[in-house]
């Protein structure tokens, strides 16, 4: 999620003119490298991982760590997503809006180690809604949390494992994560806020 | 979307596309151990069934539950309907219990419509004499596209007792939308008066032969079975069930010649089947029925419409459907209603 916002993910929307760029391709291709490699030392290897990502802009986040760490490790890493609609706790603030299917791997998630995947933590609600999803598909020995972008602000006691970028920001700012999957581009912008 | 689900016309193309794809995921609530997602806790969902029903109103119950909602049944018998109460006044007792949604189920054709008007509660029509059964159709939608992808040029065709049917008024509403050209089949006895004003639209087709339909160029990519409803058959709509049976039966000889000419059609029948009258135990048990699909496709979209009628924010929701009882196809608001109030019209 981009923001605590539910307004659905719109590939063609535009970022204000007064956005500012914050990460590069390069930043995010180099990022997601690390954590990668972080996981893998945390995990000491890629025994029994599973990547997550949550919809949308996590999901090709969790397959491109994966294949960095296919890359590093010659294995293949289950990947899959995490639909957190039915879990959220902000439903009755907002328009419904369709749920989706969430694709867990075979492997499944029991006694395995499961890295949740995000583009922007905020508020820490997502991960929240996502670890209850998780609770329903099952016990995984490990729950980690792996995100591009961590902005502060939290409102709930949820902090990530593995961060790409720490991103001090006021809250009338806007974090714009936009990826080459569904965007056309790598780049992280911000707006909004008093200019600087 | 709107408030209530009374027609199938109250759903525009872009809301059954979010029911079938929410319904999807839903639909693998199933296979999991733990069947259950909390999404409605606190919501309370009364289904009030005024008529007979096994698999609409379990369904029912089964969507609110494995939603966290609090579902409690009732049915006429039982009631306070029995000593004499008016359905006004059963409905606003109810409402009264600040309840958040009405699934009803009556033999009066309107009575959701009806009953709409004087509550506070979302009304979610679970079939309304022979006027509509909406979550029926969404589910047929459901299981089609399971099977066949997309929708769009697809062929239906739906046989069977027309007039007194509510499964086929909100399947032709909802296949077209969805871009399948229907042709529904039925006796002359039991063609409803006035169908006439739907041949005109298109995609849309009527017909008195079903064999003719079945041989015809066409290719036909399901066939849906209505049930002849043997509590409305006061009328005699045709002389004897074994000539019903030879004119419009699905028998074996004709899934048989209609598996020759079209290998992936889909056999549907809403239930209960009444075997060997509208539908051959073989053709009911054959490899190409999904009737069982249907089934398991009614609690997932059940709980799609709830989810999608009581999720959000209530000051979000659209204004009170006013019209939507007879609002259906542009040409059917006239059809609907005269359908409605006449029993054995069809005769004339």
């Amino acid at each position: 999620m981009t923001c605590p916002d539910l307004s659905a993910p719109n590939p063609t929307s535009s970022t204000p003119a007064d956005a500012r760029d914050v990460m590069s391709a390069d930043d995010i291709a180099r990022a997601l490298r690390r954590i990668g490699h972080e996981i893998l030392e945390r995990n000491k290897g890629a025994e029994g991982l599973v990547l997550l990502g949550i919809p949308s802009r996590g999901v090709p986040l969790a397959r491109r760590l994966a294949a960095a760490i296919s890359e590093v490790e010659g294995t293949q890493i289950p990947v899959g997503e995490l639909d957190i609609t039915l879990h959220r706790d902000d439903l009755r603030r907002h328009p419904v809006r369709a749920a989706h299917r969430s694709r867990i791997p075979e492997t499944g998630i029991d006694d395995r180690v499961v890295v949740l995947v995000d583009d922007v933590l905020y508020s820490g609600r997502t991960i929240r809604a996502a670890l209850d999803a998780l609770s329903e598909l099952g016990r995984p020995r490990a729950v980690r949390l792996a995100v591009l972008v961590d902005r502060g602000h939290r409102e709930l006691p949820i902090r990530a494992d593995h961060v790409g970028k720490n991103l001090p920001t006021s809250r009338d700012e806007r974090i714009h994560v936009r990826l080459a999957e569904l965007d056309g581009l790598d780049v992280v912008r911000i707006s909004g806020g008093e200019a600087r | 979307m709107t408030r209530h689900l009374i027609s199938s016309a109250d759903l525009s193309r872009q809301d059954i596309e979010d029911i079938l794809a929410t319904a999807a995921s839903m639909h693998d609530l199933q296979r999991r151990e733990v069947k259950k997602v909390p999404t409605l806790r606190g919501r309370t969902v009364i289904n009030f069934f005024f008529e007979d029903s096994t698999r609409t109103r379990s369904s029912f119950e089964i969507a609110g539950k494995w939603m966290s909602a609090d579902t409690i049944n009732l049915s006429a018998k039982g009631s306070s309907t029995s000593k004499g109460e008016s359905l006004r006044d059963t409905a606003m007792t109810i409402d009264a219990m600040a309840v958040d949604a009405l699934v009803i189920r009556h033999n009066a054709s309107g009575a959701c419509h009806q009953v709409a008007q004087w509550v506070r509660a979302s009304v979610i029509n679970a079939g309304d004499g022979t006027h509509e059964h909406p979550t029926q159709a969404l589910l047929d939608a459901y299981t089609l596209r399971t099977r066949l992808d997309d929708l769009e040029g697809k062929h239906v065709v739906i046989v069977g007792d027309l007039t007194h049917s509510r499964v086929f008024r909100s399947n032709v509403i909802t296949l077209k939308k969805l871009g399948a050209r229907v042709t529904v089949v039925a006796p002359p006895t039991l063609m409803p008066s006035g169908i006439g004003t739907w041949s005109e639209t298109d995609g849309f087709a009527t017909s008195w032969d079903l064999d003719a339909v079945l041989t015809a160029d066409e290719p036909v990519d399901a066939i849906m079975m209505l049930r002849v409803q043997k509590e409305r058959m006061s009328g005699g709509y045709f002389p004897t069930a074994r000539e019903y049976t030879v004119g419009y039966g699905l028998t074996r000889e004709r899934l048989e010649a209609l598996v020759r000419r079209n290998p992936g059609v889909l056999v549907l029948h809403p239930g209960p089947m009444n075997r060997g009258l509208e539908i051959a135990a073989d053709a009911a048990d054959a490899p190409q029925s999904v009737v069982l699909d249907q089934v398991s496709a009614g609690v997932a979209v059940r709980m799609a419409v709830l989810y999608h009628l009581l999720a959000g924010d209530d000051a979000a929701s659209g204004p009170l459907t006013g019209s939507a009882a007879t609002g259906a196809l542009p040409a059917s608001g006239a059809l609907a209603s005269a359908l409605t109030t006449m029993e054995g019209g069809a005769l004339r």
